[in-house]
């Protein structure tokens, strides 16, 4: 009988230290996201009732992210994980996951958000897919972020969950994203109206990483330094880029920063063209500090080469 | 069969005067007036269109995660009706259409509550859904030059060209609790179960258990898979010490819990029990007679980012088993294992370096004299490219049985890697058997995985 009381006082101090800890947690939702952009966004709308933290660096390729123990401690406290989702971290979240011993987080549980859900995905395949293709994505395109319509539409998704997790607040971050949605709108206008020159006008990138930033600001991607997604630039595959850009006249050639600037320094050289650095995630450079500036940074790179090229 | 194509061509006419009708009032009032209005609407309609979109994206995907297992039948049908009750408000769909949509539904629905039940993944699409990601990774063995391996010593020469091993790997998440694994391992002629165990991940206070048969958290080496080796081989130390290329590999249960730690150390330990049965049949490092000669691994795991590129992992190990010799005999196994990482992430792809290490100590139980063996290897790995990695390893190793024989070797090994899903790997092996017998031998190994995209080795 003894044994059964000191039994139930355990349980009893245990479940009213998890209460508590709950309790606790309320106060300041925990975020953490697979990438600096999904953290910018959930910063964006969360303000002060959040803390955001990203895994990926921005400047990091996020298909091979590694998955590093330390991640572990930052999921095993996190409320809420937002990843990008079609398949992007599926390389080294997954086991993540799993091993974080934290149960809010698990793939199905109210802690766990896949931003894809919210936004306009393109390059979805139709037909059989093989790995002929190259490392493709099954699920479309999972470089969607860089559409700030689409910024729009996850800040919205992210705004009215960060409500459901923490009801008293919901109207805290519904008002943050009104506020978001105006500077955006206002932003928008800006950005549109420094490409309007350039529209229709015809770039390559180095992975297909650009499609929806291409389609809001009208640009024409007419092919990629890598014959295939993941498989590096061949001498046969870089001499058709050589010959399809001097055919179509690009001269533009967008790399993200972790990818080698060789073949597309050669590529430019011979086609007269110009590398563009661009910036494919926040916090890439030290001036890119969030989802406006990501977007004043790559527009600003972008209408300079165009001018130079011209 | 003319009389519907009739009534379907009038309801489309229907649809469309209709349409025209609601329009006309609509657009005469905005006609010249407000053009920013109307975008905002076409806007407003895209957005909800995308919105739509990632709601079917998600639910023919929920289908194949924590729903409970019998769903599959039933998600299909809920999916497709949820999918357009949110489509009605927005479409305003004239009458006629509405019924015919009706009629669809209805049609659906006594098609699914037709008695025919489906068996297997027979169920279409939404079934298949619910599969697990299945993988398949052949390893491909070549060897040329000369081992006379001595009969006694445990590293045996492979044979000329060898389908080494096909792996099929099937994964999924089980419920919203827990997932599961399978590693089922096809030799040439026999078939193994390398792994299979469910993990639960949902448990309170952060504890992480797994139940089935598994590779044992014994060291480094101990823990991977052939694939993800970057040798062909394993270092001599474990075909010496720690059961070959099976290792500790066994059946029972595993606890595990970060513990908290200062300075943004990881701290982890591992608890695991096992029935007592390791390593290979001729040789097993550890062996239960009776069902109380249970095994057990006990592994603490530290780990420590330096930088955001350099990284260092330290292991101990300890395992205590009844050996093959009998239940009054025990093996013991102590190991150190340390690992530095180093990754620029700004060329990820392109550079990395691997220095790792494992020292062992082994006591063995014997009828005579207690064997008291040690051994360990130290090897580098270092990424020249996006495609070719080049290392080295030196190996020295006492015998488990034989402690007083001690092997060594060294290897340089060389990787290309065509794509993410094969690679192709030459290895120079020189061994020096404990006998005075050496080998000098080239081993080739290509490794091709076919399906789901499995998680980079770290």
């Amino acid at each position: 009988m003894k044994n059964m009381q000191i039994a139930v006082r355990f349980l009893a101090t245990i479940s009213l230290a998890g209460l508590l800890s709950g309790a606790a947690q309320a106060k300041k939702l925990n975020v953490i996201t697979a990438t600096t952009d999904m953290a910018a966004l959930t910063q964006e709308v969360g303000g002060d009732r959040v803390s955001v933290e990203a895994m990926a660096r921005g400047y990091q390729d996020p298909h091979f992210v590694e998955a590093k123990p330390s991640f572990l401690l930052k999921l095993r406290q996190a409320d809420l994980l937002v990843t990008v989702g079609l398949q992007l971290e599926i390389g080294w979240l997954p086991p993540l996951i799993a091993q974080s011993g934290n149960s809010r987080i698990q793939v199905g549980s109210a802690g766990y958000l896949d931003a894809s859900q919210f936004a306009e995905i393109l390059d979805i395949p139709t037909g059989t897919v093989t790995r002929a293709m190259g490392d493709v994505h099954p699920l479309g395109n999972p470089h969607y972020w860089l559409d700030p319509d689409n910024g729009r539409r996850i800040a919205k998704g992210l705004a009215s969950k960060l409500g459901e997790m923490d009801p008293p607040d919901a109207a805290y971050f519904q008002q943050r994203f009104q506020d978001f949605d105006k500077r955006l709108t206002a932003a928008e206008q800006k950005w549109d109206a420094e490409m309007k020159p350039f529209q229709g006008k015809k770039v390559v990138t180095y992975h297909n990483s650009f499609p929806n930033f291409a389609k809001h600001f009208g640009l024409n991607v007419i092919g990629y330094v890598e014959p295939r997604p993941g498989i590096p630039p061949t001498p046969s595959h870089t001499i058709e880029l050589i010959g399809l850009m001097k055919r179509e006249n690009c001269k533009v050639i967008l790399v993200e920063p972790y990818f080698d600037l060789k073949t597309p320094n050669s590529v430019a050289a011979q086609t007269g063209g110009k590398v563009v650095q661009y910036m494919p995630s926040v916090g890439g450079e030290k001036e890119v500090t969030d989802y406006f500036r990501l977007f004043d940074y790559n527009i600003d790179l972008l209408t300079k080469a165009f001018q130079a090229t011209q | 069969m003319k009389y519907p194509v009739w009534l379907a061509i009038f309801a489309i006419c229907g649809a469309v005067s209709l349409q025209g009708q609601q329009a006309a009032p609509a657009s005469a009032p905005a006609g010249g007036e407000d053009n920013a209005a109307l975008l905002q609407r076409m806007k407003d309609m895209e957005d909800r269109i995308i919105m739509l979109e990632g709601k079917v994206r998600m639910l023919q995907s929920a289908a194949s995660s924590p729903t409970p297992a019998p769903a599959s039948a039933p998600t299909a049908p809920a999916s497709e009706s949820t999918a357009q009750a949110a489509a009605a408000p927005q479409a305003e769909a004239p009458a006629p259409v509405a019924a015919q949509t009706q009629a669809q539904t209805q049609a659906s629905i006594t098609a699914s509550e037709n008695p025919n039940v489906t068996y297997g993944g027979a169920g279409g699409s939404a079934a298949k859904a619910l599969n697990p990601d299945i993988s398949v990774i052949g390893d491909f063995i070549g060897a040329a030059g000369t081992n006379d391996a001595p009969l006694l010593a445990p590293q045996q020469a492979f044979p000329s060209l060898q389908m080494h091993e096909s792996e099929i790997g099937l994964q999924s998440i089980i419920d919203p609790y827990a997932r599961g694994d399978f590693f089922i391992s096809f030799g040439e002629e026999g078939v193994d179960l390398e792994e299979g165990y469910i993990t639960f991940t949902a448990l309170p206070q952060s504890f992480i258990a797994k139940v089935g048969k598994m590779r044992s958290a014994f060291g480094k080496v101990n823990t991977l898979h052939n694939h993800v080796l970057p040798w062909i081989d394993r270092p001599l130390v474990t075909t010496n010490l720690v059961g070959g290329e099976d290792g500790i590999d066994d059946a029972g249960v595993s606890l595990q819990r970060i513990i908290p730690a200062p300075k943004g150390i990881f701290l982890e330990a591992t608890g695991q029990v096992f029935r007592g049965d390791s390593g290979d049949e001729n040789s097993p490092v550890f062996h239960a007679t009776d069902r109380g000669d249970l095994s057990t691994v006990e592994h603490l795991r530290g780990y420590k980012d330096i930088t955001e590129s350099t990284n260092v992992d330290i292991g101990l190990s300890y395992s205590r088993g009844h050996n093959d010799v009998g239940s009054d005999f025990l093996t013991q196994l102590y190991g150190v294992d340390a690992t530095v990482r180093w990754k620029p992430l700004r060329r990820s792809i392109y550079h990395s370096f691997i220095g790792r290490s494992e020292f062992i100590w082994s006591q063995r139980q014997e009828v005579g004299q207690e064997q008291k063996g040690f051994g360990f290897y130290t090897s580098a790995d270092y990424q020249l490219g996006r495609r070719w990695f080049v290392g080295a390893r030196y190996d020295r190793s006492d015998r488990a049985r034989f402690a007083n024989l001690t092997d060594k070797g060294t290897s340089v090994v060389v990787t290309y890697w065509p794509s993410e899903f094969s690679q192709v790997r030459g290895q120079y092996r020189y061994t020096d058997y404990a006998e005075g017998i050496k080998a000098n031998e080239f081993l080739m190994q290509l490794i091709f995985s076919l399906g789901a995209h499995g998680a980079h080795p770290f």
